[in-house]
């Protein structure tokens, strides 16, 4: 069963001039996949990772997720799919400065709203133990490591069991050392849990150790493996 | 909204010192407000209230000095008269009839008082020094029901008055002046030369040098002998009305009505009354740039935190926060500020408002006036709290707004 599913999409950049970005994307990703999305700086690769994130909705084209088509949607009505079906790790942890490590992963299920607080506390806390960093919950995230930090933000990524994790460049600011954590934590993510991973990186190693790599070039996708 | 109200307050706690300063803005301007407009209107009701004790709601005279229809005029009727200093002619001050346009009055329901009398000009002899002043001739009674004469009594009573023919009420004032008290005797002269001793059985001070230095009360008879008049005869119709605000209207109509000059206190007052209106124009004018001042400031403040919470907000959005929750989280916070410190401007308010009501003053000889007139009235607190939040409110809401609407995008690529 396809998680996500595109058919041409398009973008155009208008500043400084108009230029396409993406040529007629054509893209469909399976349940549990771990997918890197490669290419040099500039072919599009972000772009396309902001689009399927729903963050972007300045395109051409189809985007469904699963089951649901997204595009010409309203700000809200996304902003609600997005808290329900995707979860973000990006190059930076962002987690929110004033809020400890536990509630920083409540914060979305909170916004949810599904579970009572009581619920989303323990949820919260078997997310932090999978990803072993159960016992920094209660620390102020500024006093976290970076790979910590990393880690906690993956956490919380995940705390609405997403369909799809989204990376963008999610070890791009880790040591190696914190890089083999991270992947190792998205491996047993997929083989374990079965959930799907759509990465976009430059690491190498990182997208040859996924399941599939998609490479980008100029706005089109030049290659894959599956 | 729950939640909004949690991340809300965690930011206002993660800096605690730009939260207060962001609240000391509208607690000063709601507090200078507040105690501005206590003393203000403290002293508006002071001096509409002495107005109000001095002079009646309408008062129906004989203008000798109105303009009247030369003889030129009425000879040659469609000519072109000039007449260059046209000077009144010799006419009494009396009204005719009055006694029964006050009972009329009486009939009237818009009126709840009426007091005809005598108002002379006469010299209150002081050994060989001849003060100047004014005499009244009333029904003390009815006097005391428009003005409340009786609690304005020193010394004496007002049925003193009544049951003493040669007896007169002096103010305060001018009793001083004059070295004398009650149980005294003192000689009145009118300006037509007649004299008279009359017992003073009374002092009443009014709080306005303006009447207690001048006015005396006595009998309608007792006036209208001393000026060798008619048991008919009286100058003035003074009458309190139930609602006072009506004045004008009623003035004008029984000006018309009777054919006299009816003058409304509005008019009779009209420099009290503008110190009144400019008072008014001070305050809001004052405590409004007072409040666009704090509002600015929370503006500044808001602004300034939205921009160092740009990354938060991108990760908000991408999380699942619309633009809404992102607004109202900053909105909060805004109206938390205003609320917080409207309250707080309201107890300083209160305060400064105690403190002014207890320093003395010394109204000198023109008001007696001990203490600076306050006014705790409620409603300007509840203006004041209203008018706090909702500038707070409308200055958070613009930065709130554009960051609901900023894109995540640009912050998270960076």
């Amino acid at each position: 069963m396809d998680v996500l599913r595109t058919r041409g999409i398009t973008k155009y950049f208008y500043d400084p001039e108009k230029f396409q970005v993406l040529k007629g994307i054509d893209l469909a990703v399976k349940k549990g996949e771990f997918l890197s999305l490669i290419g040099k700086s500039g072919c599009g690769k972000s772009t396309l990772m902001y689009i399927l994130s729903t963050m972007d909705t300045d395109y051409e084209g189809d985007l469904e997720i699963a089951g649901v088509s997204l595009q010409g949607r309203k700000q809200d009505f996304l902003a609600s799919f997005r808290n329900k079906h995707i979860g973000f790790v990006f190059q930076f942890h962002y987690l929110l400065p004033e809020f400890t490590a536990l509630q920083n992963v409540m914060i979305p299920a909170l916004k949810r709203n599904a579970y009572t607080r009581k619920e989303v506390e323990e949820r919260a806390y078997e997310k932090l133990r999978i990803l072993g960093v159960q016992e920094q919950a209660l620390k102020p995230t500024s006093r976290l490591s970076g790979g910590q930090q990393q880690r906690v933000a993956i956490a919380r990524a995940l705390i609405n069991d997403p369909d799809i994790i989204m990376g963008d460049e999610p070890t791009g600011n880790l040591d190696s050392y914190n890089t083999h954590v991270v992947f190792d934590i998205f491996q047993e993510l997929t083989s374990v849990y079965r959930q799907t991973i759509i990465a976009v990186t430059h690491d190498e190693e990182f997208a040859r150790k996924s399941n599939r790599i998609i490479e980008m070039s100029d706005g089109e996708i030049v290659g894959g493996k599956i | 909204m729950k939640l909004a109200v949690e991340i809300a307050r965690t930011h206002l706690f993660a800096r605690p010192r730009q939260t207060v300063i962001a609240m000391l803005g509208v607690t000063f301007g709601i507090g200078m407000f507040i105690a501005m407009v206590s003393l203000m209107t403290g002293l508006n009701d002071f001096t509409e209230e002495l107005t109000m004790t001095s002079s009646p709601d309408i008062h129906i005279y004989h203008d000798v000095t109105r303009d009247r229809e030369s003889i030129a005029e009425q000879v040659n009727p469609q000519g072109l008269n000039l007449i260059h200093h046209q000077k009144p002619k010799i006419e009494t001050a009396k009204v005719r009839n009055a006694l029964q346009i006050a009972d009329v009055l009486r009939r009237d329901e818009r009126v709840r008082g009426v007091s005809p009398l005598i108002s002379s000009q006469v010299f209150y002899n002081y050994g060989a020094v001849q003060l100047n002043g004014v005499i009244l001739g009333v029904d003390i009674i009815e006097e005391d029901r428009l003005f409340d004469i009786r609690s304005k009594m020193k010394s004496g009573r007002i049925e003193d008055l009544k049951s003493n023919h040669d007896g007169i009420i002096m103010g305060t004032g001018l009793a001083k002046k004059l070295n004398i008290a009650t149980g005294e005797r003192i000689v009145v002269t009118t300006p037509q030369g007649y004299t008279i001793t009359l017992k003073i059985v009374g002092l009443f001070q009014m709080g306005i040098g303006t009447v207690d230095n001048v006015r005396s009360y006595a009998n309608i008879s007792t006036v209208q002998t001393i000026l060798q008049q008619d048991r008919g005869y009286i100058t003035d119709i003074n009458l309190k009305l139930h609602d006072l605000h009506t004045a004008k209207e009623v003035a004008a109509e029984y000006g018309k009505q009777f054919n006299y000059k009816a003058e409304d206190w509005e008019t009779a007052n009209a420099t009290f009354l503008t110190g009144v209106v400019v008072r008014n124009i001070l305050t809001y004018s004052v405590s409004i740039t007072l409040l666009v001042v704090a509002g600015f400031g929370i503006y500044n403040i808001l602004n300034m935190t939205i921009f160092s919470k740009m990354k938060d907000i991108a990760i908000l959005k991408a999380m699942g926060f619309s633009p809404t929750d992102v607004k109202n989280i900053f909105l909060i916070q805004a109206v938390v500020i205003g609320l917080v410190g409207s309250i707080a401007g309201l107890a300083i308010g209160f305060g400064l408002s105690w403190l002014i009501s207890q320093a003395p003053f010394d109204g000198g000889d023109m008001v007696s006036l001990d203490h600076l007139p306050v006014n705790f009235d409620p409603k300007y607190y509840i203006i004041g709290i209203v008018f706090g939040v909702a500038t707070t409110a409308l200055a958070g809401y613009m930065p709130s707004r554009k960051a609901g609407k900023m894109d995540p995008i640009e912050i998270l690529r960076g």
